[in-house]
């Protein structure tokens, strides 16, 4: 029994971070209705970018404050040289576009920094904690506080601010934000710079887990299930879909995989969230679509 | 028009209504029409007219009331089933394909008559070219009809709005209807557009048999074309019978001219 | 001036519905063809026909089946390699444990084996729609990954689900050369495009579109809406399957489950993006671009940059262009290549006059 309690608070340990990239999709997607396929290419280029600094002999701070204006700098130049021009084009033509995002951020990356493995020291000691009789990771509560927090103050920053909800009237529809005076322009490349934010934090966090590596865009992949449950447009989602999957998806690889040959990890979360999808089309939080005729 | 001898009947409508969360569309609506007769259901805005069009070919499925159809009766029609028993319609935003020319559009209509499975009709050479050129020749005598033969191979996207609602009429006419459920049919349109619809609504109507319902707002279009006038007002039928006396109806007055009610008398009174 | 078309009147419906109504267009046609099938073979090098002719026309083939499915009737799918690997796997199986059996039988077999599995992960599409049945495609991917390299039984015990695909053999007569392979994989893929043409100008592809641009006024019609979607991913499964099988056989020989990879589906999508949704054409243009593209690129940057580039610093750059010219190819032309060569044949058609 404390086995399973182990693997299930490790799973939704492992969930909080997933919630933590999701957040940057839905981010992007509640405030300009594009699905930004790059959102798994930029945790690893801000990871990369703060780990190839680190290696030049620069402090922590510095290094994160020098990835947090890159990430700005992209967001502005996504904003000019990709939003823009795509303003009002059908959603799948901007859904292409973050496809060739990603390319560029990986391209980049790899480019400028070198394609090998970093190791990312945050600090965080990673020695396990004891609770009644069950070990959890240091590592792992600090993540989820990360990310919760993070969570939270973005929740309250749609859910009261001004400027949350001209985001959301942005989401509905360009033209007619547009119209009415909202400045669209500036709207995106502060929310693709708020995501562009969470992707570093997030980058940071997976990057001293699993090194950083260019293993880390798949983590974004695994970010869709967790998408799907949450829906698309909830912060909240986003937290309750990853707890989802990443407890669901260890506790399968602990005490399924073993029947069926293992490695199931990889398309668990997927199926679960398919069959999920078919009983409720829209997500667990997300906003039912309207056709009318 | 008068001097017309209604067939026999064709649809009816008992006792329908239709709700959404706490929006009565219809309340407890009785409606029917004759096989030839041209019908226009009128009413101010959110009456539910176009709710009682949908209703009637299934897009809606009623909380309570019968349809009969064709001698049929249901508790919901199906969009499906009401397509195969010959029912067609349009929409008040038109539904046309916007990726497809004129000329598929249209030929979408006459799906339900194309027989030709998918192993014909990839090979296309035989069974499948001659049901295609078959059906070709129907559409085009109905483009003609219509007279929008300059444009069959535009895409209807570009298209003016005047044209689209023509063609969109003309795709339902493919389908050979029994019923032809028109919603709002020329609105948006100048007076000139209006006359040709007209025009081709009669026409369809005369030389097709063609039953026709259609919603409109223009008077004048109405007290022209209609055999019938059906008048609804919040969710429910207020007046029903020829036009002339319909437009005399002090309710119908009433509804559209917004003459205060004793009801409206009070709540003025109460309010101080 | 060529390409006039004055003096050419269609007098009958017949003629107007011709794949090719203009002449100078049929004549072009049948020049191409002729290249194709006669020039090429004889005079064509080794290297480009096995390197470049062959997996351009199989991926072309991979392309005009996504483009049935997202092309024509709307349905998105990430899923495209791993319908391509289930028709992989399945030729191979079939070669494998039915003696005798015919290759091109085993090909359509795995054909219709990626169309089963392609109907059923279509069957969702009912009541999902866009990204979420985008996600709902990858997990297809993902699933049929695991599957093939886990389960022995489909690779025939092999360690790592790598199979090596048997020598193909057509009535007796051995399929072991470049021209010969080249010419079956031509003609396998010309059949499959002529029939995705005739389904598209047919009452199949009609109703494809009518789902694809508004469903709801497709079902009023009466167009029946689950059986034209499942279609549309029957043979566009079909499609991939058969181009999987022909990777296997008559590309690459030996196959591993990554060669189908997420990466793949990926590759097939963009084919169809660049080369134009919802055209036949645009599938053989995207394709040919694709692959084309990284040639070029590696010899334009051999002439600007002298000297040794630090090794994977190509496959890097190659990445950041190619993902440049997605977008830059999404802001300028999204209807692709195809619609590019549209507009280059009506200003032709006006040649030399502006307008």
């Amino acid at each position: 029994m404390a086995f399973f309690v182990e693997v299930l608070v490790g799973g939704l340990l492992a969930g909080v971070m997933y919630s933590l990239v999701a957040l940057g999709f839905v981010l992007i997607y509640k405030a300009s209705g594009v699905f930004n396929f790059a959102q798994g290419a930029m945790v690893f280029f801000a990871a990369t970018t703060y780990a190839g600094l680190v290696g030049l002999g620069w402090s922590g701070w510095v290094a994160f404050v020098a990835s947090l204006g890159v990430m700005v700098v992209f967001a502005l130049a996504t904003e000019r040289f990709v939003l823009r021009p795509l303003v009002n084009q059908p959603q799948i033509s901007l859904f292409m576009a973050t496809i060739g995002l990603t390319f560029v951020l990986e391209g980049v990356a790899q480019g400028v920094w070198g394609a090998e493995v970093r190791g990312l020291e945050l600090g965080i000691p990673d020695s396990p904690l004891e609770v009644k009789g069950i070990l959890i990771s240091k590592f792992d509560l600090v993540a989820g506080a990360t990310a919760g927090g993070l969570v939270a103050v973005l929740a309250l920053f749609f859910q009261k601010t001004r400027v949350g909800r001209a985001l959301r009237a942005v989401a509905d529809d360009h033209q007619a934000a547009l119209s009415v005076g909202i400045p669209l322009g500036r709207i995106w490349a502060l929310v693709w710079g708020a995501a562009g934010a969470v992707a570093l934090v997030a980058g940071l966090l997976w990057g001293s887990r699993l090194g950083v590596q260019f293993a880390l865009t798949q983590v974004a992949l695994k970010a869709l299930p967790v998408l799907i449950l949450g829906g698309f447009t909830s912060v909240a989602g986003a937290i309750v879909g990853g707890l989802i999957v990443g407890a669901s998806e260890k506790v399968a690889e602990v005490y399924l995989g073993p029947l069926i040959g293992g490695g199931i990890e990889n398309w668990f979360p997927y199926v679960l969230a398919l069959l999920f999808l078919l009983v409720r089309p829209d997500g667990l939080f997300g906003e039912k679509r309207i056709e009318r005729v | 028009m008068t001097g017309k001898v209604p067939g026999p009947l064709l649809l009816e409508v008992r006792g329908v209504s239709l709700s959404f969360g706490g929006v009565h569309a219809l309340r407890d609506v009785d409606f029917h029409v004759h096989e030839g007769e041209v019908c226009a259901i009128i009413g101010p805005n959110g009456a539910g007219k176009s709710s009682l069009l949908n209703v009637i070919n299934g897009v809606y499925s009623p909380n309570a009331g019968t349809i009969t159809y064709a001698g049929e009766t249901r508790r919901a029609m199906r969009p499906h089933r009401a397509a195969e028993q010959g029912i067609a319609r349009t929409f008040q935003n038109i539904a046309l394909f916007k990726g497809m020319s004129v000329l598929d559009n249209v030929m979408t209509g006459r799906a339900l008559k194309m027989r030709r499975g998918v192993f014909w009709q990839a090979l296309y050479w035989g069974p499948a070219e001659r049901e295609e050129l078959e059906h070709r020749a129907r559409v085009e005598k109905i483009i003609d009809f219509l007279q929008i033969e300059h444009v069959r191979r535009t895409l209807v996207g570009r298209l003016p709005y005047g044209l689209q609602k023509r063609v969109e009429l003309a795709r339902a006419l493919a389908a050979e209807p029994r019923l032809l459920l028109l919603d709002e049919p020329m609105a948006g349109m100048n007076i000139e557009e209006k006359q040709d619809m007209c025009r081709f609504i009669l026409d369809a109507n005369d030389e097709l048999g063609v039953t026709v319902v259609l919603i409109e707002h223009d008077m004048a279009v109405v007290m022209d074309i209609a055999d019938r006038l059906v008048v609804l007002d919040y969710g429910r039928k207020i007046a029903d019978g020829a036009p002339a006396e319909v437009r005399a109806n002090p309710e119908v007055i009433a509804a559209y001219l917004g003459v205060p009610t004793a009801a409206d008398d009070r709540a003025l009174k109460e309010a101080g | 001036m060529i390409y006039r078309e004055a003096g050419q009147f269609r007098t009958t419906y017949a003629a107007d519905q011709r794949v090719f109504p203009i002449t100078q267009d049929r004549v072009g046609m049948a020049i191409l063809l002729l290249v194709a099938f006669v020039v090429v073979p004889l005079t064509a090098s080794s290297y480009a026909l096995t390197a470049l002719l062959v997996p351009m026309l199989v991926l072309s083939l991979a392309a005009l089946g996504l483009n049935i499915l997202t092309g024509y009737a709307g349905q998105f799918s990430l899923g495209t390699a791993a319908f391509m690997s289930v028709g992989a796997f399945a030729a191979y199986n079939f070669q494998l444990r039915v003696p005798g059996i015919p290759l091109l039988v085993s090909f359509a077999l795995a054909g219709l084996v990626a169309a089963a599995v392609g109907l059923v992960f279509g069957l969702p599409s009912l009541r999902i729609k866009g990204f979420y049945l985008a996600v709902a495609t990858l997990a297809a991917q993902f699933f049929v990954d695991w599957l093939f390299t886990k389960v022995a039984w489909f690779s025939n015990d092999s360690p790592s689900g790598t199979i090596t695909a048997q020598p193909m053999v057509i009535a007796g007569f051995p399929i072991d050369t470049p021209a010969r392979r080249y010419l079956l994989v031509l003609s396998i893929v010309s059949v499959l495009a002529l029939a995705a043409k005739n389904l598209s100008r047919t009452a199949t592809g009609r109703a494809w579109m009518a789902v694809r641009d508004m469903d709801v006024a497709a079902e009023v019609i009466g167009i029946p809406i689950l059986r034209t979607k499942l279609v549309a991913f029957g043979i566009s499964s079909f499609y991939c399957g058969v181009a999987g099988a022909l990777w296997a056989f008559a590309y690459l020989g030996t196959v591993e489950p990554q060669a189908f990879d997420l990466q793949r589906s990926f590759q097939i999508l963009f084919m169809v993006i660049i080369g134009g949704l919802g055209t036949v054409m645009g599938a053989f243009l995207g394709a040919a671009f694709i692959l084309l593209f990284p040639l070029f690129l590696n010899w334009a940057l051999h002439l600007v940059v002298r000297g040794d580039l630090r090794p994977g610093l190509l496959s890097q750059l190659e990445l950041v262009f190619f993902g440049a010219l997605i977008i830059v190819f999404l802001v300028v032309e999204p209807h692709g290549l195809a619609r590019l060569w549209q507009i280059t044949k009506e200003k032709l058609r006006l040649w030399p006059f502006p307008h």
